[in-house]
């Protein structure tokens, strides 16, 4: 069958006429039909970061700790005694938005491949989610009930494959606002180990070898849909139903273990995973990486569905299948593993000398592309930027007195800060039986390496308001944030990972919305010392030209010896309360992005709140040190909802023990109860004279704000009572919100 | 005294029971892959939880065709000791070792979560070292665990004293509280809370050890 290309198929697939050009002269010829899917999904900005790529050489990627950095299927930190870990963050916003539950569970599938392609086996999984308003407005076809429909089939759906798996989902966050009614988030991270040299990459060397397929059956489902995580939704995007994969995580945990066993005969050369793209991307990007070219018979490729076309084969994005050279001859052994695991296992081609990716099907050469130039040399653009989209200054108005006491239970009882417990509890945490802080116990989750003794604290952070405000400050404030989590359970940064979700970027204050906040990360990752080593850009979340805020997402993971975690609640009564880095100053503009300004005033303006990083960095440097002394009973840094919040939820414990606070501040009561400076952290201990000591060789503030006690929370201010709860009454409007 | 291990496909609380019972009781143990045709002459058996065969079908009923059963149905026969955690529980029901059957939660979600237990009965080998009375803190990690059987089945359990534990707040709506339960001859038991996963204090609760070490103990008692 030979289909025409005409203008039109070009532009069905997503090429400008300028992209087709550059293929006509690689090819030195028109396209087949076939080739043309191959280059359309080489070329989408999902697998080519054709917009974002110039700016993500900016981020720091390099580092002692750093055995890989970004353009592996994942990053690779030593974490010392011989052993590595492998992590990444990736997104499945788009099959999330079309089928919430397939979406997201082949968002976890995908990206735990990511991972055990590396020889690492995945040990941890946190999520970042934000979907769009839970209220229905009072009309019956408002947003609110289709996006909790959206929200538990995610849920479920991450729970469906990870808990069969067998990997913990130990952490993460979900964040609710209405820029994500039509374009939810779902980003995924995961993280693995191994020894050191164990490393497995995805490059094919060695002429002669033969390229092995194994795994799932390849079928018609996926289909573009890398393409599909390219572009903007319409109306006509539900009819995009058949472009979402569909997940086996049985299947799956097969894989796994065949791949790890069969990476320990020795036999293999190298490993991909098939993801976006499925066995285009993984033939030429090994192809690419090991500077060789590859040939294969697609009338050896198992399928699922007859009469399948080479460009169907090509495109296909059926899940749980790897694509692995080996070393010729010694293909039985790799086989023989693969039949103990009941998978089926078959060679389809071998590893070249002269670079092209050559593709037979029923005898014919349907495609013949160089992988260098299909895999790397994807059109760039430096697309325009204009000034970022603007905001009101001020707040449009401001009732003169607050009300404090019913505004605390109205912000635990919000969705963006209340427990998330309904999720998690449908999550294995514990699995593989590392666990030592699982979500909601500490501001970080935590795991121990049985391996090596010591733990990591893991943490994923983004805040799209603040980002909407500022990118550039919104994305240092994530970093801030994540990194400090880590330090408050007295873990040290070591290396990050982002998921940049964003808008159409060819629209130019979009495009400025990521270089800033690329820019942003790049600064404050610098100032951690927590380089990228992989991430993941999602671009064209927009819905009939609605864009979301822009949304990038932390991972950091920390280091620390394994230990009883500190935890948040307060443990004992009659102990010291001491907030570090202080009250800290805010004023009107700086908090208009607080859970406050959203949740009581319904507004936003202004800027986030302010950030000094090197003060930031000492309040970190203080906490570990304090931790790493034992001196701190609790810890919990201040975010979402501020200091009111905080001291909440540090109540929340078993015992229900709470706390009796004056603050010596004159700012508004609401301003200083709810305001979200950064560099904030609230412990509890019995040792206040040597906290106190340790903040002044860090040259911090340390406040002793009150003490805790056995019943009830009050704060005042200057002796003038501010709120005075019942702690079980604030836990159920905290428990029971969501 | 030695532990097998079973390992189905799909199985995936394998490692962490390997790891309970060697480094948390400090014991032997060996992993039994599932088309084994033999136990190998190991002292007890541990039918691990996860998703054997993805669950598909119906929990553990595919799995109870695996030729490792066929061994465990042998060894049960012959008094050696057995014990199902959660799919493992869920594999001895379908394979008829035990009565009743793990259907879905009240709640029909997936339910991770710190439970309350008490051993109702002393008498057996999995259950002698706990403290009478003595509530136990062990995890929970199912969707199907909702025990249920016919009244006279469960009238039966109580007469003979083979409810093992029974749950003091009863998480997913099994019927008279039942946690776990023994076969007639009481050395085959099951239990949908993960003993393994509470028996190391750095994961918040040991209580599950006191299990193993009934096993442990009352070998040592009968060499």
């Amino acid at each position: 069958m030979t289909v025409a290309i005409t203008p039109d198929l070009i532009q069905q697939h997503q090429l400008t006429p300028g992209e087709y050009a550059k293929i006509v002269a690689i090819l030195g010829r028109e396209p087949s039909y076939t080739e043309l899917g191959i280059f359309s999904v080489m070329w989408s900005e999902h697998c080519s970061y054709k917009s974002s790529r110039r700016h993500l050489k900016k981020l720091p990627t390099t580092g002692s700790r750093v055995v890989q950095g970004p353009g592996e299927n994942a990053g690779i930190v030593d974490i010392g005694s011989g052993y590595v870990i492998a992590f990444k963050i990736e997104s499945h916003n788009h099959p999330s938005f079309i089928e919430p539950f397939q979406g997201a569970a082949t968002g976890v599938g995908g990206i735990l491949r990511d991972i055990f392609t590396m020889g690492a086996r995945p040990i941890a999984v946190l999520d970042s989610l934000r979907f769009g308003r839970l209220d229905d407005l009072g009309v019956p076809s408002g947003p609110g009930p289709r996006n909790r429909r959206i929200l538990s089939g995610v849920v479920a759906g991450i729970a469906h494959y990870g808990n069969c798996f067998g990997v913990p989902t130990i952490g993460g966050e979900t964040l609710f606002e209405p820029c994500y009614d039509g374009n939810p988030l779902v980003n995924v991270f995961a993280l693995g180990i191994c020894r050191k040299e164990d490393i497995f990459y995805a490059k094919a060397a060695g002429v002669g070898n033969p390229v092995i397929y194994v795994g799932a059956r390849t079928g018609r489902d996926g289909i573009h849909g890398a393409s599909m995580a390219s572009a903007e939704f319409t109306e006509e995007s539900k009819q995009k139903r058949p472009n979402v994969q569909v997940g086996d995580p049985f299947m799956e945990k097969l894989l796994l273990e065949a791949c790890l066993e069969a990476m320990r005969t020795g036999a293999i050369v190298g490993i991909q995973d098939m993801g976006a793209a499925g066995l285009t991307c993984s033939t030429c990007e090994m192809g690419s990486r090991g500077e060789v070219g590859i040939e294969i018979e697609l009338d050896r490729v198992p399928q699922r569905a007859t009469g399948m076309t080479s460009y169907e084969i090509m495109l296909s994005e059926s899940q749980e299948r790897m694509l692995l050279v080996a070393d010729k001859g010694r293909q039985d052994e790799v086989f023989a593993v693969f039949r103990k695991w009941g998978l089926e296992a078959a060679e389809i081609g071998i590893v070249t000398g002269d670079g092209q990716l050559r593709v037979r099907h029923h005898g014919q050469i349907v495609a013949e592309i160089p992988n260098r130039e299909l895999a790397d040399e994807a059109p760039l653009y430096d697309r325009p930027v204009a000034p970022v989209p603007s905001v009101p200054a001020h707040a449009s108005s401001w009732p003169v007195t607050g009300d404090p006491q019913n505004d605390l239970p109205r912000l635990l009882s919000a969705p963006d800060i209340c427990s998330k417990r309904a999720i998690w509890e449908q999550y294995d945490y514990q699995v593989r039986t590392n666990t030592l802080a699982g979500p909601e116990r500490a501001d970080a989750a935590l795991i121990r390496i049985k391996e090596t003794g010591g733990s990591l604290a893991i943490s994923l952070d983004g805040n799209g308001r603040y980002c909407r405000l500022d990118p550039r400050l919104g994305a240092m404030l994530a970093v801030a944030e994540c990194c400090r989590n880590l330090s408050v359970v007295g873990a040290t940064p070591i290396a990050a990972t982002n998921c940049l979700n964003f808008g159409n970027p060819e629209r130019p204050e979009i495009m400025a919305q990521l270089v800033e906040a690329v820019e942003g990360i790049s600064e404050a990752c610098r100032c951690f010392d927590t380089p990228i080593t992989g991430g993941n850009v999602s671009l064209y979340n927009e819905t009939l030209g609605e864009g979301i805020y822009p949304t990038p997402v932390l991972g950091i993971v920390g280091l620390l010896p394994t230990g009883f975690p500190v935890t948040i609640p307060f443990k004992v009564p009659g102990r010291s309360v001491i907030l570090l880095g202080g009250l800290r100053a805010c004023d009107e503009s700086q908090f208009g992005a607080t859970q406050y300004a959203k949740e009581i005033l319904h507004q936003l303006w202004g800027l986030p709140p302010a950030l000094d990083l090197p003060y930031e960095q000492r309040v970190q440097l203080a906490i570990r040190r304090i931790v790493a002394e034992g001196l701190a009973e609790s810890a919990h840094d201040l975010s979402d909802g501020g200091l009111a919040v905080a001291l909440a939820e540090c109540c929340f414990g078993p015992a229900e023990i709470g706390a009796h606070v004056d603050l010596p501040s004159d700012l508004r009561p609401e301003i200083l109860l709810f305001h979200e400076a950064p560099s904030r952290i609230l412990i509890s201990t019995s040792q206040p004279v040597q906290v106190a000591a340790i903040a002044e060789a860090f040259e911090i503030e340390s406040l002793l704000i009150g003490v805790t006690i056995e019943k009830g929370l009050e704060i005042r201010q200057r002796t003038v009572t501010l709120g005075a709860w019942d702690i079980a009454t604030l836990k159920s409007h905290y428990d029971t919100a969501l | 005294m030695k532990f097998g291990v079973i390992v189905f496909p799909g199985s995936n609380c394998d490692h962490d029971a390997f790891y309970a019972v060697t480094h948390n009781l400090a014991q032997s143990a060996e992993f039994i892959w599932h088309d084994s045709t033999s136990l190998g002459g190991v002292d007890a058996v541990i039918l691990p939880g996860g998703f054997a065969y993805g669950d598909y079908l119906r929990c553990g009923a595919i799995a109870k065709f695996s030729p490792v059963m066929r061994a465990v149905r042998d060894f049960a026969a012959s008094g050696g000791p057995v014990l199902g955690i959660c799919n493992g529980f869920q594999i001895l029901v379908e394979a008829g070792l035990l009565p009743g059957a793990l259907i879905r939660n009240r709640g029909l979600k997936f339910i991770c979560r710190e439970v309350h237990l008490r051993a109702a009965t002393q008498d057996s080998i999995f259950t002698s070292a706990i403290p009478p009375g003595q509530v136990l803190r062990l995890p929970i990690a199912h969707g199907e665990g909702c025990y249920y059987a016919d009244e006279r089945t469960l009238d039966q359990l109580e007469d003979e004293d083979r409810v093992l534990f029974r749950y003091l707040d009863n998480p997913n709506g099994s019927l008279r509280d039942i946690a776990g339960v023994l076969n007639r001859e009481r050395n085959v038991m099951g239990m949908m809370p993960h003993p393994e996963r509470a028996s190391d204090p750095l994961m918040g609760s040991a209580d599950g050890l006191a299990i193993f070490r009934s096993v442990l103990q009352a070998r040592t008692v009968s060499a």
